[in-house]
């Protein structure tokens, strides 16, 4: 799979109350509408700047914070492609795998905001030509691309997967 | 090579000998699901489960803590689908008011020695006060924990902390878990176990653990484990029948990282906004005005939290430039603070005392800052907008340091009011 898209870029320690602040997922679980409110506090109109095929790049511990899964949700919702960050917090991570969002461990230093991204899977490469950086990303284990290939762990479930 | 605690929970759980960075699928004890996330696992147990009922009804216990009562329509419908659920399930249902998930868990006796138990909600790690492997997920997880009684997970590592001596007078469990996090980093115990152990655990009872391990999540922990010694035992022989045995790591296992931490050289210390990367002691501070102070939430919400309180607001009245809100962790501690007489302090010095839960603290409800408002909390997250205005700021500190701030109205520490 070889997938290309504008970049997105934040910092470090995105956590996910960034991503969907607690006062909407209390109100309702309609993606359309939490969707909107996407990062709103710390990059208002984030929401109608992405388009499909977006990536979102990042620093350390992205996804850091409460277990909501909305966040993951509403990421993929908007169409961004896949969450490149060098480094996740582990209960985003686990619900991105979960409900298959591509996320992707690398060391995101010198990509920034609008640059073109191609991310070639069977490679395990990020690569920004513009910019000659070409990054190899980690094998995620087995048991999880298990999860992932399945299409996220309510498919993988309904295989037996967890028999 | 002996195995770590966290190793031996899940190896008993998976049925094999296991070993930290093992993938397994592993049993659980329990599921727990709180009124922000139990929601959309409902509907996704339902919806894409097709799933008429759970695993256990007995091992399935849903929270309304995060807005109960409800603040509005939204909310109201997503906590009537938990009350359907609990119906046609069987699944135990704690309504709005009864208190927080993460104190009822352990006050109710769910929470046991050597257990599992997953829960929709990061602060599940807060079991591990009672040798529980406590751990935070997202709602698919909790909806296929829910049907099929099982979780998939990667054995992790353990960061051993032996602590020491104890806590000098004026300073709380509350300092000591700013003072880990500030030494351990906000992602430096990420994917691993935290095991908080040593002499200076017996010093702190079982409120204070509770503290400690709730903030283990800040660090970026899977979970916290602390033994059962004869202070959590007592704790536990109140709330259940039996209690199981303790899992404990072996003398000859192998951990990732150890730190020694002497408990007699914590002082109380603030976290700046919008993060817990600045922590720094609370005189350094002590210029800064406040507009509203909180004392509540999974960290510090429990008796000993609100004792701490009582006793700096004894006699004083809150700054009438300030908000002081206070909300008990559960109908238990409410009306034991009732009855011990703390409410009264806390009303004579001008404080709004809430319904049990969670409060202020997730923007739901009951407190919203104003703009440029400064709110001095002794919750664990100070998230930009985390209280519901983005135009907020927090300041995360212990209840004695939040009382003492609300009466002097600005940031202060509990030996800065007179007595």
């Amino acid at each position: 799979m070889i997938r290309q898209g504008t970049v997105h870029h934040f910092g470090d320690n995105i956590n996910t109350d960034d991503i969907i602040a607690g006062k909407y997922k209390h109100k309702t679980m309609d993606l359309n509408e939490l969707s909107t409110h996407i990062m709103e506090n710390i990059r208002p109109g984030f929401y109608s700047e992405v388009r499909l095929g977006n990536f979102i790049v990042a620093g350390e511990n992205f996804g850091c914070g409460s277990s909501r899964e909305q966040a993951p949700h509403i990421i993929k919702h908007v169409g961004i492609t896949a969450v490149v960050a060098k480094s996740f917090a582990r209960i985003f991570f686990r619900n991105a795998i979960n409900i298959g969002l591509l996320v992707i461990t690398a060391n995101t230093d010198g990509i920034e905001e609008g640059d073109s991204l191609i991310y070639r899977s069977e490679d395990k490469q990020i690569l920004v030509p513009e910019k000659g950086i070409v990054l190899q990303t980690p094998a995620l284990p087995k048991e999880i691309m298990d999860i992932a290939n399945a299409g996220g762990l309510l498919a993988y479930a309904a295989k037996g997967g967890l028999a | 090579m002996g195995l770590t605690a966290v190793e031996k929970i899940i190896s008993n759980h998976a049925g094999k000998d296991l070993k930290a960075g093992d993938l397994v699928i592993a049993s659980i004890d329990a599921v727990m699901a709180q009124d922000g996330n139990a929601p959309l696992a409902i509907h996704l147990l339902k919806e894409e489960l097709g799933a008429m009922k759970t695993f256990d009804s007995q091992k399935v216990i849903l929270v309304i803590d995060h807005c109960g009562p409800s603040p509005n329509e939204g909310a109201s419908r997503l906590q009537q689908m938990m009350r359907a659920f609990c119906k046609e399930s069987g699944a135990t249902l704690y309504e709005g008011g009864e208190g927080i998930s993460h104190v009822l868990m352990p006050e109710k006796g769910h929470a046991k020695p050597g257990t599992l138990i997953i829960g929709s909600d990061s602060h599940t790690v807060t079991y591990g006060a009672v040798n529980c492997l406590g751990t935070g997920m997202g709602s698919t997880d909790i909806a296929v924990g829910m049907v099929s009684g099982k979780v998939w997970m990667r054995v992790p590592e353990t960061i051993r902390i032996k602590l020491v001596n104890q806590l000098p007078e004026g300073t709380t469990a509350k300092d000591l878990i700013l003072h880990l996090i500030r030494l351990i980093g906000v992602a430096g115990a990420t994917y691993k176990c935290l095991q908080i152990e040593g002499g200076g655990l017996s010093s702190l009872n079982m409120d204070n653990r509770s503290t400690l391990c709730n903030m283990a999540i800040e660090m970026g922990a899977k979970c916290a484990l602390m033994p059962v010694d004869s202070i959590c035992r007592s704790y536990l022989e109140e709330r259940m029948e039996t209690v199981p045995d303790m899992v404990w790591s072996d003398d000859d296992c192998v951990y990732e990282e150890e730190y020694t931490v002497d408990l007699s050289k914590v002082e109380p210390l603030v976290a700046l906004p919008h993060d817990l990367t600045k922590i720094v002691p609370t005189h350094s501070v002590n210029d800064q005005k406040i507009d509203m102070a909180f004392i509540g939430t999974c960290t510090n919400s429990r008796i000993s939290d609100l004792a701490e309180a009582a006793e700096v607001l004894d006699g004083k009245k809150v700054d009438p430039s300030v908000r002081l809100i206070i909300t008990p962790g559960s109908r238990q501690i409410y009306l034991e603070a009732l009855r011990k007489g703390y409410v009264d302090i806390f009303i004579t010095a001008g404080a709004i005392v809430t319904p049990p839960g969670c409060g202020p603290c997730v923007g739901t409800h009951l407190g919203i800052p104003g703009d440029s408002e400064i709110v001095i909390s002794t919750a664990n997250r100070n998230f930009k907008g985390r209280m519901g205005n983005p135009n907020s700021s927090i300041i995360l500190a212990s209840p004695a340091s939040v009382a003492a701030s609300a009466v002097l109205g600005r940031v202060a520490s509990k030996k800065e009011v007179s007595a």
